[in-house]
């Protein structure tokens, strides 16, 4: 498990796909040999968030207990979230989608026209998945967070609907390199089938940070305010 | 390289089923297929469900246990039969048995005695229809475009006259088989390889 006097550097090197988090937390690169400590108090993020969030995203089998989440610095949870849906939703899925529009304009016909179907319906079930989320479940923690009583509980349904978005980003990636056909732009499919299983990766420990972060912390919340 | 290890349990209690579902998926490496009440399809069932472990109740055996067994590991003979206790069992009846699971002992002993068993699977050969086979068989063909179509498990059982639980066997062999999970790319993966009118 990381601490906060280890040098980001070295997580870093333990896990690169941290790398992808530092501009969610706006943690410029460039910070030398600082320590987490020292990099989180100039970018004036809490540093026991910005482990957790890190210690989930490396170690597979580190979930935290509700009663760990009651001394951390949760504000920057609903940002934090946001700003990956942003990353998501305006630079990853629009530059996969510029790689599958090129793929498919050269194997055609229907194979093609199918394909991309299944490509923009992912993109569009994903990105409504994503400004349900901000609509209902991000204002609700927000005004919990502002210690105002709740109207109503949480209704979340994320949990099933992460585990059908999962199946159809993994079937994405199996279509491409195992059905898709294999003499078409190569060298674009490759680079394609890497961006895909990124994405794949980091959407998942998102999908886990909901689930085991997000949805326990609003019903803790919940439950504190009665 | 084996995925998840799949067990078929037969068993008339539903918590003692539910239970070990509960117990054995927690553990992350089995999956728990949806469990039998009695023996009476159990020979119908098996070649659809290709579990990779039995575990089953001695007293739902029939009348003939022996010969039951018999039949059982003739269907598949790299899987096996684990006696599942929690209540008193004639010995002569347990005898058929190499592995007894008792539910009562504590969750490690369980698992390492589940573990023993999933063993002895790598050491025995795989009768050739079930892991090196990759195509998918006429009667998967016909469910995975009743589902690129949209069709219920429910409306396909319906149309091809055979019960829900073979349909849901089959969509789990076309899964595994094509490693593709959700309708949508199953309709896909119809369409690239032209099932679909």
């Amino acid at each position: 498990m990381f601490s906060s006097r280890m040098k980001l550097a070295d997580l870093i090197a333990a896990n690169y796909n941290i790398i992808l988090l530092l501009p969610r937390f706006d943690i410029p690169l460039g910070f030398g040999e600082k320590s987490v400590r020292e990099v989180c108090a100039t970018a004036n993020v809490p540093v026991d968030f910005i482990l957790l969030i890190c210690n989930l995203y490396t170690f597979d089998d580190y979930l935290p207990q509700i009663e760990d989440l009651a001394s951390v610095d949760m504000s920057p949870l609903v940002p934090y979230l946001t700003a990956s849906h942003r990353y998501y939703t305006e630079e990853r899925l629009p530059h996969i989608g510029t790689h599958v529009n090129h793929i498919t304009d050269c194997i055609g016909g229907r194979c093609g026209d199918i394909f991309k179907k299944f490509f923009i319906d992912f993109r569009n079930e994903i990105t409504e998945h994503f400004l349900s989320e901000e609509k209902n479940e991000f204002p609700h923690l927000l005004s919990l967070q502002q210690g105002k009583r709740p109207r109503g509980t949480s209704k979340s349904n994320s949990g099933k609907s992460h585990a059908a978005l999962v199946d159809k980003l993994d079937d994405l990636t199996q279509i491409v390199y195992k059905y898709l056909p294999g003499n078409v732009m190569s060298e674009e499919t490759m680079e394609l089938v890497f961006d895909i299983l990124q994405l794949s990766t980091d959407i998942k420990k998102h999908a886990l940070i909901e689930e085991k972060i997000l949805i326990p912390y609003v019903k803790w919340l919940e439950r504190s305010m009665k | 390289m084996r995925s998840l290890i799949s067990i078929l349990i037969v068993e008339p209690s539903d918590i003692v089923c539910e239970g070990l579902r509960s117990l054995l998926e927690q553990d992350g490496g089995f999956n728990i297929l949806a469990p039998m009440h009695d023996t009476s399809l159990l020979e119908e069932r098996l070649p659809v469900m290709r579990p990779d472990i039995l575990l089953v109740n001695p007293t739902l055996l029939s009348s003939t246990p022996r010969q039951q067994m018999a039949t059982i590991a003739r269907l598949r003979p790299s899987m096996p039969v684990v006696a599942l206790l929690y209540q008193y069992v004639e010995s002569s009846l347990l005898e058929n048995f190499r592995f007894k699971l008792d539910i009562r002992a504590s969750r490690g002993a369980m698992m390492t005695m589940l573990k023993n068993a999933v063993n002895t699977i790598s050491c025995v050969n795989e009768e050739p229809e079930s892991t090196d086979n990759y195509e998918l068989s006429e009667r998967e063909t016909d469910v995975l475009v009743l589902v690129a179509r949209g069709l219920s498990s429910k409306a396909i059982a319906d149309k091809l006259n055979i019960s829900i639980h073979t349909v849901n066997s089959h969509r789990k062999n076309i899964t595994h088989k094509t490693g593709i999970k959700s309708v949508a790319g199953l309709a896909v993966y119809a369409m690239i390889h032209n099932l679909m009118e």
